[in-house]
């Protein structure tokens, strides 16, 4: 076991260092033919107001004025000692307000995550040995409307039932306004993280259900099931005893393979919620030119994105047998 | 009417080809109507009607009214049209992109492979929106920079496919043959590759078209790109946002419904389409 990781883990890291080594070269590319000003962003609408010297002082504080390979550098030079730069809009370093409001969203995405992944193994596995059954219609139904459906509208749909309608859930935020984060009871957070939770949930329901359908369809007609079938055991137990195991996993590495969109997703639910996460950060970042923080997002998620992946690799080559006796080639 | 005419009036005994080929037809209906009607609409039913402003759906007006009295049904209209039209655009390039770099990958040896296989690796690990915010931010958003950015962003999945088909079509036995009877690589290419890379590549230029439109209303509703006056369907969702709070939920249900159904449509007609294109499942 320990012979075949650690030559994994090795390569897996060698990979991510060059992939982020791309990453931050390209996206320094974008971003420095971007038209945008970034003092023109950065100041607003009152932009009429400023003096051209003062402009000239943003600009030599931020260093606008050398050309973009000196400034890259910089950058670079900066960014391997673990320094991302100053965060224009929060007037923190980028590392602290990623860090903060990732905290943020790493409860909104754990939640939305479980909750789809559990109800969408459970949805997939019915539908599938209830192959062409009216419930099997009815999920399939669902998860192939719910792929088509975008998430900002879920929320809205749901923003207006529950919170203007009824008055259950909060209209925004991740906890009442005028307190702060560690103010807030752990109800209130709850509270508050429900429904973009369950707007998330509710599309990311979708992949899984439908993978786990195909898969369990497989297994139900594989030899196995049929044997098992042929010394009288029932369809649901055929299912639950046999077909589980072989479906289990494939499901679990989707689930870990999905971190991107569930990232994407949080970005829009977190809109709709005006719920101060990572998502609304990358989202304010881009529309008023936070160059430093657009670019430590786009590091940052990266590797939140190759993180699910090597986990999911991982869980392949710790519970698969036939993978590990495979030796070389993970 | 004989027998053979008389189930063409029943739709439940329909077989699966014709259900199918019914299903396509109705999509296809579908966004005809969406873009003749978005043009016959024009610029009425944009105006301003102030004393008709906030109304719920009603005959006169099935979307409702927004807060200056224009009628909802013809701003979702022209707001899907401008949205159906990035869309397309951006799957359309996105595909060709894919197109050229699969092909590349699988024929032009094997270092071109690892670079473009290493580039699908690379564009697929960070989330799609993120790198969907810094391209539209590098091109300083409007419409070009939302296709840009949905062009960038989805040719990974459908270069894997074509790339696949390809290494698997070349290896196979027929090609070898036609390549031993003296066959030019480019008369290969023609009469054998071709036709097996045309219908897949037209199903995955389909089944972009779901996915590109999708982000690219996420994006406009994001607030990049398009400006207040090109109402695309994303822009319409979140102008909405702000009347939500007062209760006109019509403004965000409506548009949003009609999106998630020419999106549906789009999905159902890639999905016939494969179907049908497939030879073995074009009898089922």
């Amino acid at each position: 076991m320990k012979n075949t990781i650690i030559p994994f883990l090795g390569k897996k890291a060698v990979r991510l260092a060059v992939l982020l080594a791309a990453l931050a070269v390209f996206s320094f590319i974008l971003v420095s033919v971007s038209p945008i000003d970034p003092i023109d962003a950065y100041v607003g609408a009152s932009i009429l107001k400023l003096s051209p010297e003062q402009r000239e002082i943003i600009a030599q504080r931020w260093g606008l004025n050398d050309p973009p390979l000196e400034r890259f550098l910089r950058w670079a030079g900066r960014l391997l000692q673990g320094d991302f730069g100053i965060s224009t809009i929060f007037n923190e370093p980028v590392s602290t307000v990623i860090g903060k409001r990732f905290m943020t969203s790493f409860w909104l995405m754990a939640l939305a995550w479980t909750i789809s992944g559990v109800l969408g193994f459970i949805l997939g596995l019915i539908a599938g040995t209830r192959e062409n059954s009216p419930l099997d219609s009815v999920i399939r139904l669902y998860a192939y409307t719910m792929a088509a459906t975008p998430t900002f509208w879920v929320g809205m749909v749901l923003l207006t039932v529950f919170s203007v309608s009824l008055g259950w859930t909060p209209v925004c935020c991740a906890w009442p306004p005028g307190l702060s984060a560690d103010q807030a009871t752990l109800w209130q957070r709850i509270h508050h993280l429900l429904l973009p939770a369950v707007t998330l949930s509710l599309i990311g329901v979708a992949q899984i259900t439908m993978h786990t359908r195909e898969k369990t369809v497989e297994a139900m007609r594989s030899d196995y099931a049929i044997f098992a079938r042929a010394q009288g055991e029932s369809t649901w137990g055929v299912s639950l005893r046999h077909a589980v195991r072989n479906v289990a996993l494939p499901a679990v590495t989707l689930q870990f393979g999905s971190l991107g969109e569930l990232f994407g997703g949080s970005v829009l639910a977190e809109q709709v919620f005006s719920y101060p996460g990572l998502g609304r950060a990358t989202v304010e970042a881009g529309i008023r030119g936070d160059v430093p923080l657009l670019l430590g997002i786009v590091l940052f998620s990266a590797v939140f994105v190759f993180t699910g992946n090597t986990v999911a690799d991982l869980t392949y080559l710790a519970v698969d047998p036939r993978i590990r006796t495979g030796g070389d080639k993970p | 009417m004989n027998q053979a005419d008389a189930i063409y009036w029943k739709p439940w005994q329909w077989d699966r080809r014709t259900r199918t080929l019914a299903q396509v037809a109705a999509c296809l209906a579908l966004f005809t109507t969406i873009f003749l009607m978005a043009w016959l609409h024009g610029d009425h039913g944009l105006t301003t009607h102030l004393e008709l402003r906030k109304q719920a759906p009603s005959v006169m007006h099935p979307f409702g009214t927004d807060w200056l009295g224009r009628d909802m049904l013809a701003r979702t209209l022209k707001g899907l049209r401008i949205s159906l039209g990035i869309g397309m655009g951006a799957a359309v390039c996105s595909s060709i992109l894919a197109l050229f770099l699969g092909l590349s990958a699988a024929l032009l040896g094997r270092k071109v492979d690892t670079v473009v296989t290493w580039m699908v690796d690379a564009a697929m690990a960070s989330p799609h929106i993120v790198l969907l915010i810094l391209i539209s931010f590098a091109c300083g958003g409007g419409p070009k920079g939302i296709i840009l950015a949905v062009t960038l962003s989805h040719w990974p999945g459908l270069t894997r496919v074509i790339r696949a088909e390809v290494l698997q079509l070349r290896t196979s036995d027929y090609i070898r043959l036609s390549a031993r009877l003296g066959r030019s690589p480019w008369w290969i290419a023609r009469h054998h590759l071709l036709p097996h890379v045309l219908p897949q590549f037209m199903v995955g230029l389909l089944l972009l078209f779901p996915h590109a439109i999708l982000h690219a209303a996420g994006l406009t509703f994001l607030g990049f790109g398009m400006s207040p006056h090109t109402p695309a369907i994303g822009a319409l969702l979140s102008e909405s946002m702000r009347y939500l709070s007062m209760g006109l939920w019509w403004l965000a249900v409506a548009p949003g419904a009609a999106l998630v159904v020419t999106v549906k449509a789009f999905d159902v007609l890639g999905t016939n389409v494969k179907l049908l294109l497939n030879p073995r499942t074009t009898r089922e």
